[in-house]
């Protein structure tokens, strides 16, 4: 599809534009402000220049350490959930029913997971694995192992990555399921006349198909779990002692908590545009991929 | 077979914790921290009750419901235009611009808690429902541009000319013509707003004296002395907006996904 040029289109982008910039760029000036200064409270500044970024950036510092420490746990944590929630989306999305009730009501579980409030699935998770109240946990110490995730950090990460799991496989299987029912029949027959396998049919078949789906599915899994904040808070409060602190929750402990808004705020740039530099490299290899037939925006010019 | 097995065992596995949810919500506090039942051997609406008399429970969840639809309802209403234009026409910036957009989705909502409470504390709008659905737009906005530009770049162009052609103004032609091509797009977009402006916590909790019903729960999760009961019968109502939605959209999940960019 051609588009025609027209900027008189900046008015129809104004709104969200200016709704955006209002969100996001006010704020993120603050922030850049901040990272520059040191505060003594009674809101006194103090021009600090790079300090903070250097004490960041140096493993050795105090700030430098925790930061590094929650940026090595936030980046174990998004490969672990990415390499379980991938494969595991796409076998069920390869097990469901194509049509009928029992995909209806598949479906309707599937998605439930996506809809229930992120300090909900903290709390269904704290009372499903604790030791005394819940039926996991219980299990778990039945069997004979002592189970409790407040006393044990690799605990604390196995109800982490569990809860991760339990919460967005789904996503990452409705859209494969959603890539699975473009392939048009004509594909599955051709592959049944020349006495494809299974496991042909999957490797040249499915999987080809399933790219760009995928893409967008590692990519927006990976956003979400590198920001990770709610659940890990209500589950294990970042504990046992620093196990679970991810970056979000370090970050908000410096800010909100010791109100240390200096160290906040650069850490905040650091964390933000870490997040920025992986996002636009997948961007950039997903609209690639595509080639020019494909109809975002970027790809048709 | 397998296939259906596996299928079977899935949804299993996503219902237990759900399950145990509703059933720790029947029982009393001492049915619950001195046995293990698999059901409530005493069924009890004690902790509904509780909630249902509570005028705090209550306007706790009025407020977010109040804060999610009118995120819904802006994010959609300035995203639609947006996406008419992405898909429709090049102008001055607009790759740039839609890169941008996309960005605000990724930035970390702890990075903005602070710079946010002084900003909504600045312009007075601090714990009201309009400071926290404002704020909910910088992730929900540019979803919604990327999901309906998507279903948008799926109607064909002859549609808008034909419409010109019989002399439709284009605000006449938006509405009467386009939207309802596109309707299904729009209850995706839709939901998924809904969705994100639901379970999210951190600036509810950062812009509000604790009034969204996600922060009234967490209170309670670090008072001394938990109410398990009462807890689990909170999460249970708090799951109900979400079922409703997922429940009017069901037929609606599966093509929005396919046809979506999310």
């Amino acid at each position: 599809m051609t588009k025609s040029v027209d900027n008189r289109a900046w008015f129809l982008v104004l709104p969200v534009f200016a709704l955006v910039a209002f969100n996001a760029i006010l704020p993120l000036m603050t922030v850049v402000n901040y990272s520059f200064q040191d505060s003594f409270g009674n809101n006194q500044f103090f021009w600090n220049g790079i300090g903070w970024y250097q004490e960041l950036l140096d493993p050795s510092s105090e700030l430098g350490g925790r930061f590094f420490d929650a940026l090595g746990r936030s980046a174990a944590f998004s490969l672990g959930i990415l390499a379980i929630e991938v494969p595991l989306g796409i076998l069920v999305a390869l097990c469901m029913p194509r049509e009928g009730t029992q995909l209806a009501i598949g479906l309707v579980i599937m998605a439930l997971p996506l809809l229930v409030p992120w300090n909900v699935v903290g709390m269904i998770w704290l009372l499903y694995t604790r030791s005394d109240i819940g039926l996991f946990g219980w299990l778990i110490n039945a069997v004979g192992i002592d189970f409790n995730a407040t006393r044990s950090a690799a605990q604390a990460w196995l109800v982490l990555v569990a809860m991760d799991v339990w919460h967005w496989t789904s996503l990452v299987a409705l859209l494969c399921f959603a890539g699975l029912k473009s392939i048009p029949d004509a594909y599955y027959q051709a592959a049944r006349i020349d006495g494809a396998s299974r496991l042909a049919i999957f490797r040249y078949i499915e999987l080809p198909k399933l790219g760009r789906v995928l893409m967008i599915g590692v990519l927006l899994r990976f956003m979400d779990s590198f920001m990770i904040y709610t659940e890990p808070f209500v589950v294990t409060g970042g504990g046992p002692g620093n196990s679970t602190t991810v970056l979000s929750i370090d970050l908000v402990k410096i800010a909100l908590g010791q109100f240390d808004l200096g160290k906040a705020a650069a850490m905040s740039i650091v964390y933000t545009l870490i997040v920025l530099t992986v996002c636009w490299v997948f961007y950039t290899v997903l609209v690639t991929r595509d080639g020019p037939t494909q109809d975002s925006p970027e790809a048709r010019s | 077979m397998t296939r259906r097995i596996i299928f079977y065992a899935y949804l299993v596995c996503l219902m237990l914790p759900l399950y145990w949810l509703i059933n720790l919500s029947f029982k009393g506090n001492i049915e619950i921290s001195t046995t293990m039942t698999l059901w409530p051997s005493e069924p009890t609406l004690r902790n509904y009750a509780i909630i249902f008399t509570s005028p705090e429970w209550f306007d706790g969840f009025r407020f977010s419901l109040t804060y999610v639809a009118l995120n819904t309802v802006i994010s959609i209403s300035v995203a639609l235009p947006a996406a008419y234009a992405f898909s429709r026409y090049s102008f001055l910036g607009d790759k740039h611009l839609f890169f941008w957009l996309l960005t605000n989705r990724m930035a970390p909502a702890a990075v903005f808690a602070l710079p946010y409470f002084n900003l909504y504390s600045s312009i007075g709008l601090f714990d009201s429902v309009w400071a926290v659905a404002l704020a909910h737009c910088i992730f929900n906005v540019p979803l919604a541009v990327w999901i309906l530009e998507g279903f948008i770049s799926g109607v064909p162009r002859e549609i808008d000319e034909t419409a010109r052609i019989d002399g439709y103004s284009f605000p006449r032609f938006f509405v009467k013509i386009f939207m309802p091509l596109i309707a299904n797009g729009i209850g995706v977009a839709a939901f998924f707003c809904f969705m994100f402006s639901w379970v999210e916590l951190l600036l509810a909790r950062t812009l509000t004296n604790s009034k969204a019903i996600s922060s009234i729960m967490t209170r309670s999760v670090s008072a001394s002395g938990i109410d398990w009961g009462l807890l689990a019968a909170a999460g249970v109502l708090t799951l109900i907006p979400g079922a409703l939605v997922i429940w009017f959209v069901r037929n609606h999940i599966a093509k929005g996904f396919a046809l979506g960019r999310v």
